[in-house]
This record gives C-alpha cells, structure tokens and sequence, in this order.
C-alpha cells in the first residue's frame, strides 16, 4: 500500500452490548492504535454497557437469537447457556491475550485511543457522568461525534 | 527475500525490512532501523523494551503481545506508545530484528 493510502483516523460506533457485539470494534480500535492510526471510540445504546462500571464486568454471548451460534433458539434460552456459551469464549480469547473488556478498554485508552459515551442514549438511560469508567474521554452529541470523526473513516458496528 | 546494508552490515531483510535471521543482528543495525522509523536514539528504555522483546521471542518462539508486555515485561502500554509512537509493536520488532506482528492484538 503507498504512503497516502494509508488510513489516518477512524471513529468506531460500538451499538450492541453482547460479547459479539463489543469485542469486533474494540479489537479494531486497539488494532488501529497499534498501527498508528488516530482512534475514536462512540458507545452509544447497549453499546455503553461495555464503558458503564457496572456492567462492563458482565457482557455476555447472546445465545437466543444468533443463528450463527449453531444452538436452537429454545436450548439458548435455557438459564445458565448464555453463561456458559460466555465463558468458553471468555477462555479461548484468553489463550488468544484477548483481554477482558475493562482491562481492553484501559488499553485502548493507555494506547491513546479516545472514549466517547451518546449523549442521547446517557439521558434515556439516566446515567451520569460517574456511571462511567474514568477512561471515558467524554459524553458527546451526535454533531460532536461527527466533527470528531472529520477528515476519517467511520465504522459502525 | 532480499539483501540490504545496515550500518554497514549487509542483512537479508523482508520485503518490509524485517531482518530474517536474528544471528546477523547487532545494536549498531537496531540504532539505524530506530532512525529510519523516526526514534533518533534507543534510551536505556527503549533496550528494557527490545530485551524484553528478545528474550521473550527466544523463550516463546513468537512476539509478545502488548498486554502480555505488560504483564510479563512490567512495560507499560502507555510508556510503549510514548517510547514507539505510531506502531509501537511494529517498530520494536523491526528494531530487535525479529519477525513482523502476526497477532491482532
């Protein structure tokens, strides 16, 4: 790849709460710092669990509606299998230096990528500001969010 | 696979510039990988970090990751970064001539 086609700066949007749902967008944002590439992150919706103190000990595998999963529906819902399907994963992505996800946002952070909570999902959900690890960089508005990203790649997720 | 001079000492190098056999690696050549990838002088920190590198890849047989760095190295990930900014992992196997990162984390 030549020189100025090289990526710059990304803003990553973590929408989905779930294991799954977490991990692709902060494995991309710590990637991205590791290639030196300029990082924001933007938790927004169940997305903010994985910043929120106290749930961000406690994101698990959605084992009920995943067909990608391979378990029926019905044995998904059985209590005890999200936890169980959580903590397999949980083991492999350790074999694999994954980190959990308080100890991965405190690198990505470390790693001088920025952490940024939606503003509009803060207040449906009542949290404040200390509801928050302290390597949250911010609580943004939408327009914010995209001034931010300016002159980068932005990717969903 | 190709042949390149580093500070004076001919090397064979990847495409990339990473030296394939560590056998040929001095501190001279990793002093003149660092400048070409902007660190104009390895302090005695950067060395903790290559030493660590080093001894880590001679135990292991792959690269660390950056959380096992710090682990394992009790090299901090945001002192990483200030000491190899822009590709900290990148940069400090390519100066303690080993191979390229192949982990995603």
């Amino acid at each position: 790849m030549s020189e100025n086609e090289k990526i710059k700066k990304i803003s990553i949007v973590v929408s989905k709460g779930s294991l799954e749902g977490v991990y692709p967008g902060l494995i991309m944002a710590n990637g991205a710092r590791m290639e030196g590439i300029e990082v924001n992150v933007f938790f927004t919706f169940f997305g903010m669990d994985a910043i929120t103190k106290s749930k961000m000990n406690n994101i698990k595998v959605a084992t009920v509606g995943n067909p990608a999963m391979g378990i029926p529906t019905l044995i998904g819902a059985i209590p005890g299998m999200s936890s169980f399907a959580t903590n397999k994963m949980k083991k492999k992505m350790e074999e694999l230096d994954i980190p959990p996800v308080p100890e991965f946002i405190e690198m990505i952070s470390d790693a001088g990528g920025k952490l940024y909570a939606c503003l509009a999902t803060v207040e449906m959900f009542n949290l404040k500001k200390e509801d928050f690890c302290e390597e949250l960089d911010g609580i943004l508005t939408v327009g914010d969010f995209y001034k931010l990203a300016a002159g980068g790649e932005i990717i969903f997720t | 696979m190709a042949e390149k001079v580093i500070a004076g000492f001919t090397v064979n190098v990847t495409e990339e510039g990473y030296l394939t056999d560590k056998t040929q690696w001095n501190k001279e050549i990793a002093a003149e990988i660092a400048q070409e990838l902007g660190i104009e002088e390895l302090t005695n920190a950067h060395w903790n970090v290559i030493d660590f590198l080093q001894k880590d890849y001679a135990e292991t047989g792959k690269l660390p990751t950056i959380r096992r760095m710090k682990k394992e190295g009790g090299i901090s990930t945001k002192d990483l970064y200030d000491l190899f900014p822009e590709g900290p992992l990148v940069k400090a196997a390519k100066i303690a001539g080993l191979s390229k990162p192949a982990s995603c984390v």
